[in-house]
């Protein structure tokens, strides 16, 4: 088998090496211009917008993705890319155009910190803490995926890897902050391009361009009892959750994944939103995610089209075959078996390369939110709150080295409970979904209230507990896949039950946090509130801004050819 | 004065590109026959990385002289 046992040769450590220098060289360069925790936290506001947008997809695009949307790819088809055309790009305009102003024109320097102002301490203290939590156990996931990766293919050591990649990334946060952060978010995403880009073409060169994809991809579908387009047309088969692979129907998909999700993630995570509030002006920052969505809108080319060609390979019968697991395939191999098939030595050396910088920025993007959230939010908002700034500065380097050792312990920890992941899961579902519903409401309806917003939250993130508690997966066995209060329902796949815990959380916290705010007091007043609240903020003016730096335009151009990529593939 | 990010990424793709075209050249043909479907791949994609690190070495290397 081919996969176990990719050979490299000097040169393709030649190309690793030389990436490593690159990385801490930039690291050690910025260094100098880390003069406060301003510098350290915000990259100082000073970033230009093309460089946050470039940094605001690499911090997304770790691990998870660059691997777990290939392994889609194969498993479900071209429908994977709802991610980017139902849930990422439409999410992506919103906090560009309706929410940036408020978070970049407010004093908030991280998102806790706007729930603050917003609302009241115990709504900053709650999101906080659980973010703090969150960002640890995904860079933990990630750094654990690499060392598990790395030793099953390479045969390197587990212990090493982890110890190795943690001190790297250690090393250029603790040094350049934000701002080296970011330089290597941008860094990774041109080799994901340059690493990826000539696999998809020698694949789709391989299988006979996209007709021949199409053609080789019939044989899959109608072998799974499926319509012969399932895997390469993205609407035309979600009437009904039984005629796709996902076991999702369009309204679970639309609501679920396009509005809660998504919304949820790129609006309110304080890992993207931190990209964004680097930007060197109001303008900047809100063209940020904007310029992202356009490169974002066609990366399902590079990192789902591997796992279609793959699949189209493999159910061909030739050379290439992903290797088997428990009874199935390891979709999860699909990355790694294309490398090693398609890529001599040399270019092979490039694309693990690419690999490894996307998992390392991943875990470096949850460390700085990290570092930023437990230094303002934390140890400013409970433990010293009149500190020097060069104290914040020192305390926030000396939390990330925190960060990393406790992203060791959530690695380790993911090695040895092998259902880390569906906690993970289960965890954003919980406390993501609702949260948007919050800054739904926070943002446009000053009304709301601290109360109304804090016990909305929670009765959002107890509604998903007992909606899991009350639903279970098609096949799956009750305790963390669901059903632990019996279960009432049986969703036909574990996405389509993800899509309703959603649904349900954030219509929870919607009408709980509109009661709860009619029925208490509203301490904040109209002065208090401006900057932070839609009909209390004065309007951006746009005279004499030219029509390419106008968010609504740019808005409206992504959103005209995400539509045409939808029509497209349907 | 700030670090211009363009500088690193020129100089990165440009080293790259420069030792897989050397690669490319002087590496046994045979290895693109099992590989990359016959196509010497680190000449062609280590020519295109020369010829994008070479643009952004030329951006950064202009803004430089933009701001003096």
């Amino acid at each position: 088998m081919l996969q176990h046992s990719i050979q490299l040769h000097s040169i393709d450590y030649v190309l690793l090496v030389t990436y490593f220098v690159f990385v801490l060289g930039i690291g050690f360069v910025l260094r100098r211009q880390v003069s406060g925790s301003k510098d350290f936290f915000e990259s100082g506001r000073s970033l230009p917008a093309w460089i946050c947008a470039l940094g605001f997809i690499g911090a997304n695009l770790g691990a998870q993705e660059v691997m777990g949307m290939a392994a889609s790819g194969a498993k479900y088809g071209i429908m994977t890319s709802h991610f980017y055309w139902v849930g990422a790009i439409p999410a992506m305009v919103f906090v560009a155009i309706f929410m940036m102003p408020f978070y970049y024109g407010s004093k908030a320097r991280s998102v806790p910190e706007y729930l603050k102002l917003r609302f009241d301490e115990k709504t900053r203290g709650f999101n906080a803490l659980t973010f703090a939590c969150m960002t640890i156990m995904s860079s933990g996931i990630s750094m654990y995926a690499l060392a598990k990766l790395l030793n099953a293919i390479l045969g390197w050591n587990f212990h090493g890897c982890i110890v190795v990649s943690g001190v790297i990334v250690l090393a250029y946060i603790f040094m350049g902050g934000l701002t080296s952060a970011i330089y290597n978010e941008v860094l990774q995403f041109f080799l994901i391009v340059f690493g990826f880009l000539p696999l998809v073409l020698l694949g789709l060169k391989d299988v006979g361009g996209w007709d021949g994809l199409v053609q080789k991809l019939v044989k899959p579908a109608t072998d799974a009892g499926f319509a012969p387009g399932t895997f390469t047309q993205s609407w035309a088969h979600i009437g009904s959750a039984s005629s796709n692979p996902m076991g999702v129907e369009w309204f679970g998909l639309a609501m679920g994944l396009g509005f809660v999700l998504s919304f949820g993630y790129w609006c309110t995570d304080f890992l993207v939103v931190q990209r964004a509030m680097a930007a060197k002006d109001m303008g900047a920052a809100r063209r940020t995610p904007l310029l992202a969505a356009v490169p974002k809108m066609f990366f399902p080319a590079l990192v789902i089209l591997p796992g279609l060609i793959a699949m189209a390979l493999h159910s061909a019968g030739g050379n290439f075959q992903l290797p088997p697991k428990n009874g199935g395939l390891d979709y999860d191999m699909v990355v790694p078996t294309m490398l090693s098939y398609y890529f001599p030595t040399g270019m092979l050396g490039l694309g693990l390369t690419a690999l490894m910088a996307s998992f390392m920025s991943g875990m470096a993007g949850n460390v700085t939110a990290f570092n930023t959230v437990f230094t303002y939010d934390l140890y400013q908002g409970y433990i010293k709150k009149d500190g020097s700034d060069a104290h914040y500065l020192k305390v926030g380097r000396w939390t990330t080295v925190v960060g990393i050792l406790a992203s060791m312990a959530a690695a380790y920890a993911a090695a040895s409970f092998n259902n880390i992941m569906d906690i993970l899961q289960l965890v954003f579902a919980f406390v993501n979904a609702p949260l948007f519903a919050t800054f739904l409401l926070g943002m446009f309806w000053k009304r709301t209230t601290g109360h109304g917003a804090f016990f909305g939250l929670i009765s959002g993130t107890v509604a998903a507990a007992i909606h899991h508690g009350l639903s279970l997966p098609h096949g799956a066995d009750v305790g963390i896949k669901g059903g632990w209060l019996g279960a009432i329902h049986v969703y036909p796949s574990e996405m389509a039950q993800n899509f309703w815990t959603a649904i349900f959380a954030w219509s929870t916290c919607f009408f709980a946090t509109i009661v709860i705010s009619m029925a208490t007091r509203q301490k904040k007043s109209d002065e208090d509130l401006g900057g932070l609240v839609y009909s209390l903020t004065p309007k951006i003016k746009e005279h004499g801004v030219p029509w390419w730096q106008r968010p609504a335009l740019l808005g409206s151009i992504v959103i005209a050819l995400v539509l045409v990529l939808n029509l497209l593939f349907w | 004065m700030q670090l211009d990010i363009r500088l690193p990424i020129g100089l990165l793709f440009t080293v790259f590109g420069v030792i897989l075209v050397i690669f490319g050249l002087v590496s046994d043909p045979a290895i693109y026959q099992t590989h990359s479907l016959g196509m010497n791949i680190n000449l062609v994609w280590g020519l295109v990385q020369v010829a994008f690190g070479a643009i952004m070495l030329w951006l950064a290397y202009r803004g430089k002289k933009a701001k003096a």
